[in-house]
């Protein structure tokens, strides 16, 4: 999925491994799953508290339940848009006023939008916690949404459009594998928008967005760091709980009839200095589709691409040498079904269709056979250990409490996280293998030297 | 020494310390703590934050010379060892290797850049005894087999290709080249396809057996671990190390020639990328805490900064618009950069030298100086926001030469920085026609 970062070049990590995060018992000395606490305001506000007093330091963010999928009809990019006017101040407080205040005060902020989510996070001295969540409450309801302001703002997304999406052969084919992938649902719009339907987004569709989602009832407000739940709940309540209520608000989008036919796309362009080919299967995610692979197909990635000691890596790169990068990526973190993407880049010598029967031997033997129980058990600690790493950070913990619970998932999926993993058997990844890899349902990319 | 506020552990110490000094709250009760600066049996010198916090510990390698130091013709050479260390060693092969560190749960990672090399360890702490091992086998018995390298190789060459065709490397490379034309900080530190293709397993075997030397390295450790015990385990992983100077080089010091140039080079793409620069100052040079300061207020700060303002806010004409100092061991930089539709970016170019002409001329205002303060203050404790991050500053403490009481000084010297401070180092650095320009698109009426 693509995820669109309002002021930091480059994609989320925290997508990868959103799943992350988990507690392995009797280890869990900085951040304990017990410990976490959730409560909903009389309004509706979602409220989630993580106590880690290893600092004085504190996140915030604040979720909403909408996303780029969630864009008008023919109008996309109004989520991303807005997400970059939400900065351009409100009646009490002007045009930078909010970042320069955490800015002011050493903090650091930023905003993101994806397909599902629309995110504002702040991390400050845990003391200037009130100051943020002042500034984040005011401006859920009362944002100033001028056209001049919108039009110089235009042009900056238009920007980075041209610089995330349009300068680079591989952005271009990631955008249109999407659209390719999905022949119904918004999944196969670009978050960030067409460029010509940013270009006929008007203030009023801004308005119109921000009046229909942003309310306390839709949001969802993750605090980790130095301080306990009942000091951030004083002070929700002040902030937050002082906001009226929502109407109640209906997520409904379009849905993907079965997907019948494979397709396949080559985009030739003068710039590409590697040739490659990707392949995107449409795959179920945490909460979409038939959910009980979501786990297994997290461990196939790794083991079928995951690094240096993957099979697609070992084989097509190691071993027969036929190509100079291989291997797979899978997050079972969105709404609706998800992309799982394999991808090899040949050698030098090597032709893309060789590379891409390769690919599929190699496909084809792990969709036939069990993977072997050493694979399994690296795949299971990789997952395990990289939790234990992501621990190190505040901001880590909040992304994943809000990421988890945005998708409709709970504290409980997270605090089982660690013994779900454990057990998985080899026969649920055969079976989760035998499931996404179908043609059928996917999309395959090539990328060539050559004019376009 | 840093304080700690009882009950809390670790680096939370070093944060409510600072922050206290910066923001002048009172201090409440409090137990020393410190860096320790550990001189282990073997004589190595290391220095070490004790973090109970979570079992986890990082340490952080360093060795003097980086992809400077790659012979003409040869270049790429440092990082393709880089990427060849945990291919293969001692008793594994690749595969073998790559295995057994995940089998512990162990991170291991190489890199270089234009003056260090640089060695990263992450193990839990169970696992510490084989993490430590394997990090010495690494270290001392690289195999640089040729299967590994010659796969290496191909992806490297298929790494220089690609980048050859980004706008942003492209201009990135010709800017260096421009501003250093008889220096090796002008040469490619990554390498090009036929540079790549000429490195041989001499090579490797040479820069391994004569950069990563015993007395050249420094020792930065954060985690959950005794330190008598690291020190064992850090004189055992370095104990096969050949001895070897402390250093290899020589490299000449170098002020970058900016004599005012605009490149163009044409690329096929909506959009320019532009790399501009100017010498700067290095790191221990008495006016860096000033052009620190100078810098954020231009271009460092984000979306406070006035660059991002005038281009970003008010003209829409860049979606990332940047300045960063870049002190290099032999020479100081100060770097910028943003991307701009071909047809506006000359207006964005005006805009920002008419920055650098304004910051030159007026340097900052009373308030700008108070804020930029607060922010280089305030951020400072929470940038070192994970042990790998802590122990990566003190192994930089050591290498920049900045003294085991930078944690607790640093943000002195930026609250002691004045307006005349800031003016001076503008007028010093801010210099308009000096400034040179490297442009990658098609750009519309930039330059002749």
């Amino acid at each position: 999925m693509t995820v669109v970062i309002r002021r930091c070049v480059g994609t989320a990590a925290f997508v990868a491994f959103a799943i992350a995060i988990a507690f392995i018992p009797g280890q869990a000395r900085a951040v304990d799953a017990a410990t976490v606490v959730q409560f909903t305001l009389a309004n509706g506000l979602d409220v989630v508290v993580i106590p880690d007093h290893r600092a004085a330091v504190v996140t915030h963010m604040l979720w909403y339940r909408v996303g780029g999928a969630d864009d008008p009809p023919g109008k996309s990019g109004v989520a991303h848009a807005l997400e970059h006017m939400m900065f351009k101040g409100t009646r009490r407080f002007g045009p930078g006023v909010f970042s320069a205040s955490v800015a002011r005060h050493g903090g650091s902020e930023n905003a993101f939008t994806t397909p599902d989510v629309t995110a504002y996070h702040q991390t400050v001295a845990s003391d200037r916690l009130e100051m943020v969540m002042e500034m984040e409450a005011d401006r859920m309801r009362d944002l100033v949404l001028e056209s001049a302001a919108f039009e110089s703002e235009r042009l900056v997304i238009l920007e980075e459009r041209r610089g995330r999406s349009e300068s680079t052969p591989g952005g271009i084919l990631r955008e249109q594998v999407a659209a390719a992938q999905y022949l119904n649902h918004p999944y196969r719009l670009p978050v960030i928008g067409w460029a010509h339907e940013i270009r006929a987004i008007t203030i009023d569709d801004l308005r119109k967005f921000y009046e229909t989602y942003y309310w306390p009832n839709n949001a969802l407000l993750v605090v980790a760091g130095d301080h306990t739940a009942d000091s951030v709940r004083a002070l929700a309540e002040k902030y937050y709980g002082a906001l009226p209520r929502g109407p109640e608000i209906v997520r409904s989008r379009t849905q993907e009839p079965p997907q019948v036919a494979p397709r396949r796309l080559e985009y030739h362009d003068t710039r590409v200095g590697q040739p490659s080919v990707q392949r995107s299967y449409l795959a179920p995610s945490s909460t979409a589709g038939e959910k009980e692979h979501s786990l297994p197909l997290l461990l196939l990635s790794d083991i079928l691409g995951g690094g240096g000691t993957s099979r697609l890596y070992r084989e097509l790169v190691s071993e027969k040498k036929i190509a100079t990068s291989a291997g797979a990526s899978y997050s079972g973190a969105s709404l609706d079904l998800t992309q799982f993407y394999v991808y090899v880049s040949p050698a030098q010598g090597t032709d893309l269709d060789t590379a891409e029967a390769a690919m599929d031997r190699v496909i084809a033997v792990i969709r036939e056979n069990d993977v072997t129980d050493d694979e399994l058990t690296r795949a299971k600690k990789n997952l395990l250990a990289s939790t234990i790493y992501a621990r190190d950070s505040v901001t880590g913990s909040a992304r994943l409490y809000g990421r988890v619970l945005t998708q409709g998932r709970t504290i409980t999926d997270i605090q089982e996280f660690s013994s779900r993993v454990s057990a998985v058997t080899a026969d649920d990844v055969k079976r989760a293998a035998q499931h996404v890899f179908d043609l059928r349902r996917s999309v395959t990319g090539r990328l060539l030297k050559g004019e376009s | 020494m840093i304080k700690r506020i009882l009950g809390r552990s670790g680096w939370s110490g070093v944060f409510v310390a600072l922050v206290v000094a910066a923001w002048g709250w009172a201090v409440p009760a409090e137990a020393a703590t410190k860096i320790i600066d550990l001189r282990t049996p073997a004589g190595h010198r290391v220095w070490f934050v004790r973090e109970p916090a979570l079992p986890i510990v990082s340490i952080e390698l360093g060795f003097r010379g980086g992809t400077e130091l790659d012979p003409p013709g040869k270049e790429g050479l440092a990082r393709m060892v880089a990427a060849l260390m945990d291919e293969g060693a001692g008793e594994y092969d690749s595969l073998g290797f790559q295995r057994r560190l995940e089998d512990y749960s162990v991170s291991l990672g190489f890199s270089v850049d234009r003056d260090a090399f640089r060695v990263s360890l992450r193990t839990l702490t169970e696992n510490r005894d084989e993490a430590f091992r394997l990090l010495g086998t690494a270290l001392s018995s690289p195999r640089f087999e040729a299967d590994a390298a010659e796969r290496v190789r191909g992806q490297f060459i298929a790494d220089a290709s690609r980048r050859n065709q980004d706008p942003d490397a492209i201009a990135a490379k010709a800017w260096f080249a421009k501003a250093f034309p008889e220096h090796p900080y002008g040469r490619s530190s990554r390498g090009e396809p036929e540079t790549i293709k000429s490195i041989t397993r001499i090579d490797l075997k040479t820069f391994a057996a004569s950069r990563l030397t015993k007395s050249g390295v420094f020792v930065g450790a954060v985690g959950d671990i005794d330190p008598s015990e690291l020190s064992f385990l850090i004189d055992r992983a370095l104990a096969d190390l050949p001895a070897g100077p402390a250093e290899s080089g020589p490299v000449n010091e170098v002020i970058a020639h900016t004599p005012g140039s605009l490149t163009i080079i044409r690329h096929k793409a909506p959009q320019s990328s532009v790399i501009l620069g100017l010498p700067g100052p290095k790191r221990n040079d008495d006016d860096f805490y000033p052009a620190f300061v100078l810098n954020y207020v231009l271009g460092g700060g984000g979306m406070t900064s006035r660059l991002y303002q005038e281009v970003r806010e008010k003209r829409g004409l860049a979606y990332s618009v940047y300045t960063y100092l870049s002190p290099f061991r032999y020479s100081g930089l100060i770097l910028g950069g943003f991307a701009s539709v071909n047809d506006r970016v000359a207006e964005s170019l005006a805009v920002v030298k008419s920055e650098l002409v304004r910051i030159a001329s007026e340097g900052l205002n009373e308030r700008e100086l108070a804020d930029a303060k607060t922010y280089l203050t305030g951020s400072f404790p929470m940038r070192l926001d994970s042990n790998a991050k802590i122990a990566g500053t003190l192994l930089t403490m050591q290498m920049d030469g900045l003294g085991i009481d930078y944690l607790e000084k640093r943000n002195d010297y930026i609250n002691a920085v004045t307006l005349a401070d800031v003016r001076r180092a503008a007028v010093k650095y801010m210099k308009i026609e000096d400034l040179t320009v490297v442009v990658v698109g098609d750009p519309q009426g930039v330059g002749p």
